[in-house]
């Protein structure tokens, strides 16, 4: 059972009470797009084995959307963070080098 | 190598059991091989054994990272059908329903097939009308299915509570050509054919690098050594993603772990297999009497092999309320495995941007069933070098131009 902290109302609560949306950071592609780009915004994922980004939603509590690191190996929750930003901020990521040294970053 | 019979077992009776031989052998890894199979689960085993049978190559090497049938092949429920609604999916599920027909004297190997039918139950009014329908695409798919009604349902699993209050069961999908196999039987029954006809079963051999040279892949590096190929199959279900990456490319897969669980063993009372997609769980009664229960797949990417303690408690919780008297068992054993889901739930047995590898994956949370079909499939891919009729619509490619075989409902609930 994961334990998650929603960095928009600050609830920490069990996975339960939340609902995950898959890979984060996604580029969208629309009309005008190659084909090739439209497939891989669509459908290719990173699908990593070790630490990945992922979009979650608080889905029973504030109702807000939210981005977060985890390690798919050990399910462990690196930390969340607010969605409207491109990039996961620098502490995290420092954060995550320091338990995972062999990560190749963001 | 000894042939299974009723003959040797009276022979080797009379000699106290001395004279049987190993199942299959364990070579070392050769230099080079005309196909080298990455993975030796069902899939991977399957492959190599249509090769050998249905096209004569037979200098093949089937490399795994464990031991044979320890990931997904010894990990689900079973359950062997083929009522998909669209017709590429009826085609490759019916036609390994069919060879699991035969497989038994067709590997000279016991894999326990048990042709007990399988009842997908209806307890909302839509999936009355979606297995209705289902019905209507099966007759025209050539696929022995019926609906029938709840007084049917109860004749044929009197421990089922039909009356609700939640869900009751309003009918059922009826498919009684379908059943159950011994999982692991039907690892070791490929590989003992396979190694039979002289191809290579390495074990403890994991891929660690995929070599290539103009847009060719000419060896795989593995912790046992290089070994070089003229043509690349993988077929690693969960891990596909990290092979593709090895290899440079990119498969729409995602990684999520699903889980089953054995009940405590009780005497016969349930001699089909049921479904029942609403409240997403699934049963049947293995030979030892043990209830076999799978349940939903985690919503999120996982390699760990255990799942969510929340999705146990859903699954059983919802089956009591059909099932009354599986409140009283205690629950023996759980665990996950790694599946790996597609965009439309469907699988990929296809070419790559690589001219000479070969991909089998996307089984998702029914590979099990497609074991015979896919190999037979993906053997016809890797020797011809194009796909055959029932691998021709599941190429990877589907997804940027567009033809999905949307199996969602069938494939991303229950199996």
């Amino acid at each position: 059972m994961l334990l998650l902290s929603c960095p928009c109302c600050g609830v920490t609560a069990e996975e339960t009470e939340f609902a995950n949306g898959g890979e984060a950071h996604l580029k969208r592609f629309g009309p005008g797009s190659t084909d090739a780009e439209y497939e891989a915004y669509m459908f290719a994922r990173k699908n990593p084995r070790g630490v990945h980004f992922e979009r979650w939603r608080h889905a029973y509590g504030c109702g807000k959307w939210f981005l977060m690191a985890r390690d798919t190996m050990t399910l462990e929750v690196y930390g969340t963070y607010k969605a409207q930003t491109t990039e996961p901020p620098a502490e995290l990521q420092a954060h995550i080098k320091a338990r995972r040294p062999e990560w190749e970053g963001f | 190598m000894t042939r299974y019979s009723a003959f040797a077992i009276a022979r080797e009776a009379l000699r106290q059991h001395t004279g049987w031989t190993r199942a299959w052998a364990s070579p070392e890894p050769a230099a080079q091989y005309d196909v080298v199979i990455v993975g030796a689960g069902g899939h991977g085993l399957a492959t190599a054994y249509y090769l050998g049978k249905n096209f004569g190559i037979k200098n093949v090497a089937i490399i795994e990272k464990g031991w044979l049938g320890g990931g997904n092949t010894g990990r689900n429920t079973t359950i062997i059908r083929s009522n998909y609604l669209q017709d590429p999916s009826a085609a490759i599920y019916e036609k390994a329903r069919s060879l699991y027909e035969g497989l038994s004297q067709d590997l000279n190997y016991n894999i326990m097939f048990s042709p007990r039918g399988v009842m997908m139950l209806a307890q909302t009014e839509h999936e009355v009308r979606g297995y209705k329908r289902t019905e209507m695409a099966n007759k025209l798919q050539g696929v022995d299915t019926r609906f029938i009604g709840p007084a049917e349902v109860k004749r044929l699993v009197p421990i089922m509570n039909i009356a609700g209050p939640r869900y009751p069961v309003l009918g059922a999908l009826w498919q009684p050509r379908g059943g159950t196999a011994r999982h692991d039987a039907v690892a070791w029954g490929y590989a003992r054919a396979c190694s039979e006809m002289g191809m290579h079963v390495i074990q403890n051999c994991e891929v660690t690098g995929v070599e290539s040279a103009g847009g060719e892949v000419t060896a795989v590096n593995t912790t046992r050594g290089t070994i070089g190929c003229k043509k690349l199959g993988i077929v690693v279900a969960g891990h596909s993603g990290h092979l593709a990456a090895m290899a440079g490319f990119r498969l729409p897969i995602e990684s999520v772990a699903l889980q089953a669980m054995v009940s405590e063993p009780i005497k016969p009372c349930m001699d089909v297999v049921v479904m029942a997609n609403t409240v997403h769980g699934y049963m049947s009664q293995s030979d030892k009497g043990e209830m076999v229960i799978g349940g939903g797949a985690d919503h999120f990417n996982n390699y760990t092999q255990r799942g969510s303690w929340q999705h146990i408690e859903e699954t059983v919780r919802s089956l009591i309320e059909t099932f009354p008297m599986l409140s009283r068992l205690k629950m023996l054993r759980q665990w996950g495995g790694i599946v790996d889901m597609t965009g439309d739930r469907s699988p990929i047995i296809s070419k790559t941007p690589l001219g000479n590898i070969f991909i089998n994956c996307g089984w998702g949370t029914g590979g099990f069933k497609a074991i015979p079909g896919s190999g037979w499939a993906m053997a016809e891919l890797i020797a011809k070098g194009e796909p055959g009729p029932l691998a021709r619509d599941f190429s990877m490619f589907r997804f940027r131009e567009g033809r999905f075989i949307d199996e969602s409902v069938a494939a991303g609930v229950a199996h």
